[in-house]
């Protein structure tokens, strides 16, 4: 009995595991990881709060529910680009923090399996690259897989490079 | 998506309802140890709720904390049928607080999700020990019958009697039949009945007799004319039984015959009623007021009904539902403004749809300060757990003093109690440790010798006060003054320093005027994380004192959750609000109201004062045309008795707004100064509440 329940329990993950949301940024395509992801919205109208960094648009009303939102352009250091019809915000939910992440579109859902994932090459030089926690093979495309965490939390150390 | 809300496990409900009971009866003791002793009643509950926790406990094998239970329940069932004169009150206290202390333990590594590994054979040894002792002062029924009679109070209808449990030898040898007469004229027969019970106890089991209940005075004649019947069995023969019966005093006549088991068995048939020997109310007189009997049964099968169903309506509730009800509500409001306002009908004539729509917003109104009343939670409970505290500070210090407590009514929302309370408790043992001086001292300084420590709660305006006062010997200037300049903490020269100022420097992390660490206090921690929690929730803790008299130190906590009126400005494209309390004034100044100082800050004259102005678009980088004083408006709020003109560009309008906190992203990232929040308006969209205080001291600052 005991091994059923178990089994059941490791379905249940399966189901979410391994399968990533895509959304492009200009030409470049990432994947987060669809638990994170809470629901996708349209773009709507944003209010501003002062003295947070530029990539920190301001927060939304969803539904009754109060949610900053941030703009993965400005977070990977790339032009802004005026929000269109096509904009979306993907809200995700991590330990209990909730935070809207503007993008240009947003594609699909795939599922990657274990094996075709692997550790992204040691460059320092591109900004990005902190954000990507691994690198997909779908078919012939490659696909930046995002680090939910590292988006939410590399913030201070720069704020610090800031500063200095 | 209701299953979210129905998830109140077993233990939850254990827990809560545990968590309860243990606050009633620490209560309980707290005011059998004022009025020194225990009154029946007293007792009777500290049994129940004793009973109740092993109860549960049992059910959600925590048997360590139910093998407390019953043996506390034992050592209140002990003075429930004893004189408790004998006893001594403050060392049951003892016993009991401590029993109490280690449930609570208990109880909160079972909340944590850590395993409930608490060993009490040491206390329970103790309360056996103490039983014991008691028992050997007064003639009470042996332990093996207090078992038995424990276990049967908890299910009173029985219709099979209960044999012995300590007769775990074989069974009985011998059943009797046996009637005694007394002698006429001794009176109190019923009394005497029941000394032959109690002898025959420890000899026999199964023991029946007729009349059933021997308490009540009216068996007495019963007795004298039918005899007292009665049936057991024991493993004695029938010579020492005879002689047994015959210690009886005034015995006239004793028919002694043996029965055989069928006929035993018969009997025990025929009787409908349930074994019982005397309950609580064994020896008429002991507690002042007598019940009559068969009533009295029926009564206490109601009270040893669990406490929830009891005393008065209240229903526990889950605060996650709480929550989402308050934002349902909050989005009604939205919603309805947003149908009130809806752009379609501009213009058009609606005389009907106007008055239903008042109808409309008189009932959405009157939901919303329902909901939020049901937040509101009394301060009662949080006062009253103080009382504990100052009793074993009192105890450990050695000093004397009684706590106070005026305005426990006041209701607070309940996410406000749960961060004052820890500051609350750390502030009344301040006044003892450092405040209330030893008796003696007292005396010597001609004050009465009980300390006195107040808490009030009152509400003022859109905040909550809470006063902590002790009238000990005051913060000490000087001394505050001395550490502060040697830790290096202040460095305007000492005489800009206002007493009020200095006395806040207590407030500091790491200050502390105590010369060695004692278990208390003396590491400089407590003042500063009471500051930082009371900061949490929006409020300032004020610190005042005078030498020799005494201390006051103020928690003022602001409404946080409530919905206040707030006005509406705008500045460019951003909407802010401010609380209206806060507001005196607004106008449109003329142009040669303001000037700039040599500094380059700009004030403006009012009436004969000066007041600095802020403005709004500067302060937050906002884009927006307005920039001339002659085009925008001024709006003088004032927090704190200090007042500052903001300017805006125009005023939008006043409504009633629920203030919700800002993202938890951002509150993690940055506090920004100034912002107290944010509020949804009527038409959906954000604007951002504005903070009085914060504008006005970073202002000062700068």
């Amino acid at each position: 009995m005991a091994d059923i329940i178990e089994n059941t329990g490791e379905l249940e993950e399966d189901t979410l595991k391994g399968r990533y949301l895509t959304f492009s940024i200009g030409n470049e395509s990432y994947s987060i990881e669809v638990r994170y992801v809470t629901e996708i919205i349209g773009i709507q109208a944003i209010t501003e709060i002062p003295e947070l960094p530029d990539y920190v648009k301001g927060i939304i009303n969803l539904r009754g529910k109060i949610i900053p939102v941030m703009d993965v352009r400005l977070r990977f250091k790339k032009e802004p680009r005026e929000y269109n019809d096509r904009t979306c915000v993907i809200v995700i939910d991590i330990r209990d923090i909730s935070i809207g992440l503007i993008v240009d579109t947003v594609s699909e859902v795939i599922t990657i399996p274990e094996q075709d994932i692997v550790d992204p090459p040691k460059m320092n030089k591109s900004f990005s690259n902190r954000y990507v926690k691994s690198i997909g093979k779908v078919g012939n495309d490659v696909k930046l897989l995002i680090d939910c965490e590292k988006l939410l939390n590399d913030d201070e150390i720069e704020s610090l490079n800031e500063v200095l | 998506m209701y299953d979210e809300y129905s998830n109140e496990t077993m233990l939850d409900i254990y827990v809560f309802e545990t968590e309860q009971l243990l606050e009633q009866l620490e209560q309980l003791m707290l005011n059998c140890e004022k009025e020194t002793g225990f009154t029946s009643e007293a007792i009777d509950e500290i049994f129940r709720i004793m009973h109740t926790i092993k109860g549960s406990s049992a059910m959600m094998m925590f048997n360590d904390i139910s093998n407390l239970a019953h043996s506390m329940e034992d050592l209140f069932y002990c003075l429930r049928n004893g004189k408790n004169e004998i006893a001594d009150n403050s060392f049951i206290s003892d016993l009991v607080f401590e029993g109490i202390d280690f449930i609570k333990e208990e109880i909160e590594k079972i909340k944590n999700g850590i395993s409930a590994d608490g060993n009490p054979t040491a206390l329970i040894e103790k309360i056996k020990i103490f039983i014991k002792d008691l028992q050997n002062d007064v003639q009470f029924p042996d332990p093996g019958i207090k078992k038995a009679i424990v276990e049967t109070t908890g299910s009173i209808a029985q219709d099979t009697y209960k044999s012995n449990p300590e007769d775990g030898r074989a069974p009985p040898k011998h059943a009797f039949k046996a009637v005694l007469h007394f002698e006429e004229g001794c009176e109190m027969e019923n009394i005497r009945a029941y000394s032959v019970v109690h002898n025959l106890k420890d000899i026999t089991s199964d023991l029946f007799h007729i009349p059933e209940n021997i308490i009540d005075n009216d068996s007495s004649k019963d007795i004298k004319q039918n005899g007292f019947h009665m049936c057991f069995t024991t493993d004695l023969g029938y010579g020492e039984i005879q002689e047994v019966l015959m210690q009886t005093i005034f015995l006239r006549e004793l028919i002694l015959e043996e029965i055989d088991k069928e006929e035993m068995e018969r009997i025990s048939k025929n009787k409908s009623k349930p074994y019982l020997v005397s309950e609580s109310d064994e020896k008429p007189g002991i507690h002042g007021e007598k019940l009559n009997n068969p009533g009295t049964q029926k009564s206490k099968t109601e009270r040893e009904t669990p406490l929830s169903s009891g005393h008065q309506n209240i229903l526990s509730v889950d605060v996650a539902k709480l929550d989402r009800l308050m934002d349902l509500v909050g989005e009604m409001v939205i919603a309805e403004a947003m149908v009130i306002q809806n752009p379609d009908l501009a213009g058009m004539e609606l005389t009907n749809f106007q008055k239903a729509a008042q109808r409309l917003d008189k009932i959405t109104k009157e939901i919303q300060d329902m909901v939020m009343s049901i937040r509101m939670v009394s301060l009662t409970a949080t006062f009253q757990k103080m009382n504990r505290i100052v009793r074993d500070m009192c105890k450990k210090l050695d000093k004397e003093a009684k706590l106070v407590i005026i305005g426990e009514e006041t209701e607070v929302d309940k996410n406000v109690i749960e961060h004052i309370s820890d500051p609350l408790m750390h502030l009344v043992r301040n006044a003892l440790d450092h405040g209330i001086e030893s008796a003696e001292e007292r005396e010597a300084a001609g004050k009465p010798r009980y300390g006195t420590i107040t808490l009030e709660a009152k509400s003022s305006g859109s905040d909550v006060l809470i006063t902590v006062r002790d009238d000990g010997k005051g913060l000490e200037r000087e001394k505050i003054l001395n550490k502060a300049r040697e830790k290096g903490l202040i460095s305007k020269s000492d005489s800009d320093l206002t007493d009020r100022e200095i006395y806040n420097l207590i407030l500091l992390p790491g200050f502390s005027t105590k010369d060695n660490v004692t278990e208390f206090s003396g590491r400089g921690v407590g003042m500063d994380v009471v500051a930082r929690n009371i900061e949490t929730i929006g409020g300032s803790v004020i610190v005042d004192s005078a030498p020799k008299s005494g201390t006051t130190i103020t928690l003022k906590i602001p409404l946080t959750l409530a919905i206040v009126d707030g006005m509406n400005i705008r500045v460019g494209k951003s909407l802010f609000t401010l609380p209206t309390i806060s507001i005196k004034e607004s106008f449109r100044p003329n142009a040669g109201d303001t000037f700039t100082d040599p500094e380059g800050n700009e004030m403006i004259m009012v009436r004969g004062n000066c007041y600095p102005i802020l403005r709004l678009h500067e302060y937050y980088n906002i884009a927006t045309d307005v920039i001339d004083f002659t085009e925008g408006i001024i709006i003088m709020v004032e927090h704190d008795e200090k007042a500052l003109c903001i300017f805006a560009d125009e005023l939008v309008g006043q409504q009633q707004i629920v203030v919700k906190s800002l993202p938890r992203y951002i509150r993690d990232f940055k506090k920004i100064k100034g912002l107290a929040g944010c509020t949804l308006l009527g038409d959906g969209s954000i604007s951002l509440i504005l903070d009085i205080g914060g504008l006005i001291y970073g202002w000062n600052v700068n």
